[in-house]
């Protein structure tokens, strides 16, 4: 696709409602972030363990106005000023995308303004452009999520490669799942971070999955079923377990596994940046380990501040920026795709 | 006045534009495709075909439920973000007044129902006889279908009543027909192709009322009537009534 020269500035209005925070940011070059606005719906969910689909979709629709205006506000701008819109259109769940995206298209095209549907993923990996200003690819990024744990070598902008994925949980999903199964409840990843930090990381010896003939793929089931089993095994003979061991144990093997293969493909692929992206990148022992392994090996590490790990629209506003500029523009027909692979369109 | 009509509470995708009491143009599918991808089109094919710019409307009528949970956020999403575009109030239609409102000016007792599965339609009963607005008889709600024909029953052979038959139209239709041919008693008849299905016609003409009234909403205020909890909350607050119960 022909690049457009930009001479003049651009400024897009992103927006997020992928799962259960409605966002809305005004980003100005992909790289400026003028305002970032989260709704977050956390105490609602909290009641029921975890996202419900519904009650996520439903809170989108009442929200959405509130926070698009917001961020419109934040930024000191009119829709006027805008050049474009970028629209988080998957993956996640499709009631709450269906929301961001009719509202994206309509503004859109009441206005005149281009529409950009943007990958969920792709905008967390963005997050960094904005984190780091200098940062510019070819980099290798480690994607770590609730739904998501993925080994890319990202090119260029917008163009990614996949070198290894999970084969079963998410990172996340498997902090989740323990965090519930301890009685720390959701959300599992912070929970998790901070009773860690009161534990012995070595205290368990739990096992790294090696998926066979495919160095950069992880496995997170059997960590899982592990620490799982290791509970009901103490329950059944009445110990009582150390939590802030165990959680800090599992968390350990996590971050070994996760860190090991980001390096390990960075050395192969011959780049000397690691990036990280997703809401576990806001994990401060994977930050850590992180940080530690790149640096014994002569690689840079980057990771995006707390607050873009989680999801928000100033990274779709990033991701949309690199694709309005490729030329991509997104129909009125635009749909939501809850499965969007990364690198599809 | 000029007022779009958003229609996306079923199957149907439906959009009109409404000015000065006439219809300048509807647009309506009844097919599987979602309405995601065929709303924005279909706005966008009216406002091509009518020369129209849609600066110049007055107010986006919606036609706000009950309905399919997806569908009614499909078009509030949608109602919402034009009307923040455009800075333009909203018309809050209900989903079962505006099927209702088709079929004006006749002297049955109009019902609409819609398919509301697990053996329940949202239904209502209305009186459309008057030019006013449709008036509810029996309000809208969701329902057991025969717990809702035993109300249309009983209205319909009332000693005073006006009503001499009653008209059925929805898409609750083809899923309950033999159960309403098995239990009424009184005179009924089904609508014809051309109104038996919801229109976005009907949405934007009593939008225009609306908006005549002044009963306009804030886009950002707008929510869909969902008419049911989501399941997640429903059984939260049945554990919780049982909780309570046995304290």
């Amino acid at each position: 696709m022909m690049e457009e020269k930009q001479t003049k500035d651009v400024f897009i209005l992103a927006i997020e409602s992928s799962c259960d925070e409605t966002a809305a940011a005004v980003v100005k070059n992909g790289r400026e972030v003028l305002s970032n606005v989260i709704s977050s719906q956390i105490d609602l969910h909290t009641l029921y363990g975890g996202v419900v689909p519904e009650i996520a979709s439903r809170k989108h629709v009442e929200k959405i106005n509130q926070v698009i205006q917001a961020a419109l506000d934040e930024a000191g701008m009119t829709l006027d000023d805008m050049t474009a819109i970028g629209v988080t259109y998957g993956p996640g769940l499709v009631g709450a995308l269906l929301v961001g995206v009719s509202a994206a298209k309509a503004i859109a095209y009441a206005k005149k303004l281009p529409l950009v549907g943007v990958h969920h993923i792709e905008g967390h990996v963005c997050a960094n452009f904005i984190a780091h200003p200098d940062l510019e690819p070819p980099f290798l990024c480690l994607i770590v999520s609730g739904g998501h744990t993925h080994l890319v070598m990202m090119e260029d902008y917008g163009e990614f490669s996949i070198i290894g994925k999970t084969r079963d949980d998410a990172a996340g999903e498997a902090f989740d799942k323990v965090a519930r199964a301890v009685g720390l409840g959701y959300p599992g990843g912070p929970k998790v971070d901070k009773e860690a930090k009161l534990g012995n990381p070595n205290a368990i010896a739990f096992p790294r999955a090696h998926v066979e003939g495919a160095p950069y793929d992880f496995s997170f089931s059997g960590l899982k079923s592990a620490t799982l089993n290791y509970i009901n095994h103490a329950a059944m003979m009445g110990q009582e377990i150390n939590r802030p061991d165990l959680v800090a144990s599992f968390q350990n093997a996590v971050v070994d596994a996760l860190v090991s293969r980001a390096v390990a493909a960075a050395k192969e692929y011959g780049v000397d940046k690691v990036v990280m992206a997703g809401g576990v990148a806001a994990n401060s022992a994977l930050r850590a380990k992180l940080s530690e392994e790149c640096e014994k090996n002569g690689l840079k590490s980057y990771y995006p501040s707390p607050i873009l790990c989680t999801d928000n629209a100033a990274m779709i506003g990033a991701a949309a920026y690199y694709e309005y500029c490729k030329g991509v523009r997104s129909g009125w027909d635009l749909n939501a795709v809850p499965n969007l692979k990364l690198g599809e369109r | 006045m000029k007022v779009l009509g958003i229609e996306s509470a079923s199957m149907v995708a439906s959009i009109a534009m409404v000015e000065e009491g006439n219809l300048i143009a509807e647009y309506t599918v009844n097919h599987k495709k979602t309405h995601s991808q065929t709303l924005l089109p279909m706005i966008d094919e009216i406002v091509r075909m009518t020369e129209a710019n849609l600066d110049e409307i007055d107010g986006i009528a919606i036609s706000a439920g009950p309905g399919s949970f997806t569908g009614l956020r499909i078009g509030s999403a949608t109602a919402k973000g034009l009307g923040l575009a455009l800075n333009k109030p909203l018309l809050h239609i209900p989903t079962l007044d505006a099927m209702a409102w088709q079929l004006w000016g006749s002297d049955g007792l109009i019902c609409p129902i819609m398919d509301a599965r697990r053996g329940q339609v949202y239904g209502g009963a209305y009186d459309c006889s008057s030019e006013e607005l449709p008036k509810a008889v029996i309000p809208a709600d969701a329902l057991d279908l025969n717990a809702f024909l035993a109300k249309v029953q009983q209205v319909v052979l009332d000693e005073a009543t006006p009503w001499k038959r009653v008209v059925f139209l929805g898409d609750g239709v083809p899923v309950g027909k033999a159960v309403i041919e098995q239990s009424l008693t009184c005179p009924y008849c089904f609508a014809p192709a051309h109104v038996n299905r919801q229109r976005a016609a009907a949405v934007a003409a009593l939008g225009e009322i609306y908006l005549e009234k002044g009963w306009t909403e804030a886009a950002e205020e707008h929510s869909p009537d969902y008419f049911r909890m989501s399941q997640a909350e429903r059984e939260r607050k049945e554990k919780e009534a049982r909780t309570n119960g046995n304290a």
